[in-house]
């Protein structure tokens, strides 16, 4: 019964972590933009929250385990992307739009527009956990 | 909370690009100084970045490996009536390139001004994150 209710805010706070790390990635790409050599990373957001949430995006009808399988005696799948919650993941590199000479892969425009892109959408992530404390607060209290 | 190691990273590049900006003064500061006594001008100056890696795989800071000296020739000006001029009347004057320098320091502090933005901006989701739940 509690679980029910606690469903929507543990899905959030997965997303929420998994923004956190995607904000320092791209922090590190654009620390290391005249860095020689530098490969810039990036994190798939969509694979790493199937990972994270075991295959159920929308967090709540999911029948799959932790795992992404879908019984206790399946043998679990082999988890490439990211887990959340123990800091293991495998980042992607991103790809360079115009080579430079110095090896760097960083494009600077698009790890701007990446990083306030992510920063939007982490508080977005904040505001619907708020919205949904609220409303387990109201519920709780039933006035 | 991973959200703090923003700060070291951007903070290392801001470390890094400020040093960046000071190689870059003392090169224009120096970029008509002549030869010593000891007929050597001043050098210019390059730092070299290289990346470090910061605890976790997704926080990768930078710092300066080493500061190296130009090996372009050093400029030869004829003035015979300089104190330093050599038996020929040359003046042996730093290898600066002032265009290069101005350059690079407006790639720095581009970067730099991008690094304290991300802080800025790391700070202010931190802030609204205690706030959550108020």
């Amino acid at each position: 019964m509690f679980a029910n209710i606690t469903n929507a805010l543990d899905f959030q706070s997965k997303a929420l972590v998994l923004r956190a790390e995607r904000q320092q990635i791209i922090a590190s790409n654009i620390a290391n933009a005249d860095t020689p050599g530098y490969a810039g990373r990036d994190l798939n957001f969509k694979d790493a929250m199937m990972n994270a949430t075991g295959g159920g995006l929308n967090g709540s009808s999911s029948n799959l385990q932790g795992n992404g399988t879908t019984d206790p005696r399946h043998i679990p799948l082999a988890s490439g992307g990211f887990d959340a919650l123990s800091g293991r993941s495998t980042l992607a590199y991103t790809t360079q739009i115009q080579p430079s000479l110095d090896g760097n892969s960083v494009d600077m425009d698009r790890e701007r527009a990446n990083f306030v892109d992510n920063a939007v959408r982490y508080e977005a992530t904040l505001r619907f956990i708020n919205g949904e404390s609220k409303t387990i607060l109201s519920a709780i209290q039933g006035q | 909370m991973s959200m703090f190691s923003i700060f070291n990273v951007s903070g290392s590049a801001i470390s890094a690009q400020s040093q960046r900006l000071n190689v870059v003064a003392s090169n224009l500061a120096n970029a008509d100084a002549v030869a010593g006594p000891d007929g050597q001008a001043y050098k210019a100056r390059q730092v070299m970045f290289e990346t470090v890696p910061l605890g976790s795989d997704a926080s990768a800071g930078v710092r300066v490996s080493s500061v190296s000296e130009s090996n372009e020739p050093l400029r030869k000006v004829h003035n015979p009536g300089h104190p330093a001029a050599d038996a020929d009347g040359f003046v042996t004057q730093s290898n600066v390139n002032p265009v290069e320098e101005m350059v690079n320091m407006i790639s720095a502090s581009r970067s730099y001004q991008n690094n304290v933005e991300v802080m800025n901006t790391a700070k202010t989701l931190l802030l609204k994150t205690l706030q959550m739940g108020q």
